[in-house]
C-alpha cells in the first residue's frame, strides 16, 4: 500500500519538527448500506504508531470517523540522526509499514 | 364484496401477530449526546473537565462531511514534568461518538495533531486533552455540514 511520509531530511538538534503521514486506505465505516440494503462490513485502520530510533513518539487510535486515506500530522523533537518508522494496523489483518531517515546536526 | 375497514384491520392484526411483518431495526443511526457523554466518561472517568488550554481548529461550515480537516493544539511547554499525555476527539451525532485518540509525550515537543475526519451531520466536535498531572481540559466547536458522510448508500 502506498504511503506518503513527509519528514525533514535535515534538522538542528533540539528543533521541533513536523511529521506528516498519509496512507491509502478505504476506511469503510461499517455503517453504510448497499442499494439493496446490505450492510457494508467495516474495514478501517485502527491504530497508527510512529517510532523514532525504536522509541515510540506518537500513537493514534483511529475510528470510522477518520476520513478515507488517513492523514496525520504531529511533532517531535529532533534528538539524533536515525530512522522514523511508521506502522498502520487495521481490520482483517491489515498491516503496513513505512520509514524515513533524518540527519540531525 | 369490497373489504370493510373492520375486516382489513383484523387481517392486519393477524398478520402482525404471526410475525410476518418485516422487523424494523431500531439501532439509532446517530450517536446521541448521551453516547457522547458516555464516551467521554470512558476516557476521563470521574475527573472534572475544565474548559480552556485546548484549541480546536475546524471549519465552521463544511460542504463535504467526508473530509473535514481538523487541528487540535494544547498550550503546554511539553517538558518531562508538564506535558500533554493524550488528546481525544469526540463528536455528537456520527453513528459512533469517538473520532480518535492520540498519545503524545515530552518527545513531541509541541502538543499539536492534525487529521481529516468525517461528520455525518451538523454537530458539535469536542477535543479533550489529558495533561501529565492527570487534569483534563476541553474545547468544543460547532460545525455546520451541508453534505453528510458515513451513512449514505454505497453505489
Amino acid at each position: 500500500m502506498a504511503a506518503l511520509i513527509n519528514v525533514p531530511a535535515k534538522a538542528r538538534r533540539g528543533d521541533v519538527i513536523e511529521i506528516r503521514a498519509l496512507t491509502s486506505h478505504i476506511m469503510e465505516t461499517g455503517f453504510r448500506h448497499t442499494v439493496d440494503g446490505k450492510l457494508v462490513p467495516r474495514d478501517i485502520i485502527t491504530s497508527f504508531t510512529c517510532r523514532y530510533n525504536g522509541a515510540e513518539i506518537f500513537r493514534a487510535d483511529l475510528f470510522p470517523a477518520i476520513a478515507a486515506n488517513p492523514y496525520l500530522s504531529f511533532f517531535t523533537v529532533a534528538k539524533e540522526s536515525g530512522k522514523l518508522e511508521f506502522e498502520w494496523i487495521g481490520d482483517n489483518g491489515y498491516s503496513s509499514t513505512a520509514s524515513a531517515s533524518i540527519t540531525v546536526e | 364484496m369490497p373489504t370493510t375497514r373492520r375486516q382489513f384491520l383484523s387481517l392486519a392484526g393477524g398478520v402482525t401477530a404471526a410475525g410476518t411483518v418485516p422487523v424494523v431495526t431500531l439501532r439509532p443511526l446517530q450517536a446521541t449526546p448521551a453516547m457522547l457523554n458516555h464516551a467521554i466518561r470512558n476516557i476521563v472517568g470521574e475527573a472534572p473537565i475544565r474548559t480552556g488550554r485546548v484549541k480546536l481548529d475546524i471549519p465552521p461550515l463544511v460542504e463535504n462531511g467526508n473530509v473535514v480537516p481538523m487541528t487540535v493544539s494544547v498550550a503546554s511547554p511539553m517538558t518531562a514534568d508538564d506535558h500533554v499525555k493524550s488528546i481525544h476527539v469526540f463528536n455528537e451525532k456520527n453513528p459512533q461518538p469517538n473520532i480518535g485518540n492520540f498519545c503524545l509525550g515530552p518527545a513531541s515537543g509541541r502538543a499539536q495533531v492534525s487529521t481529516r475526519i468525517r461528520l455525518a451531520d451538523t454537530q458539535k466536535v469536542v477535543a479533550i486533552a489529558r495533561l501529565s498531572d492527570d487534569t483534563f481540559w476541553q474545547v468544543a466547536a460547532d460545525v455546520v455540514v451541508t453534505l453528510a458522510a458515513c451513512t449514505e448508500e454505497m453505489n
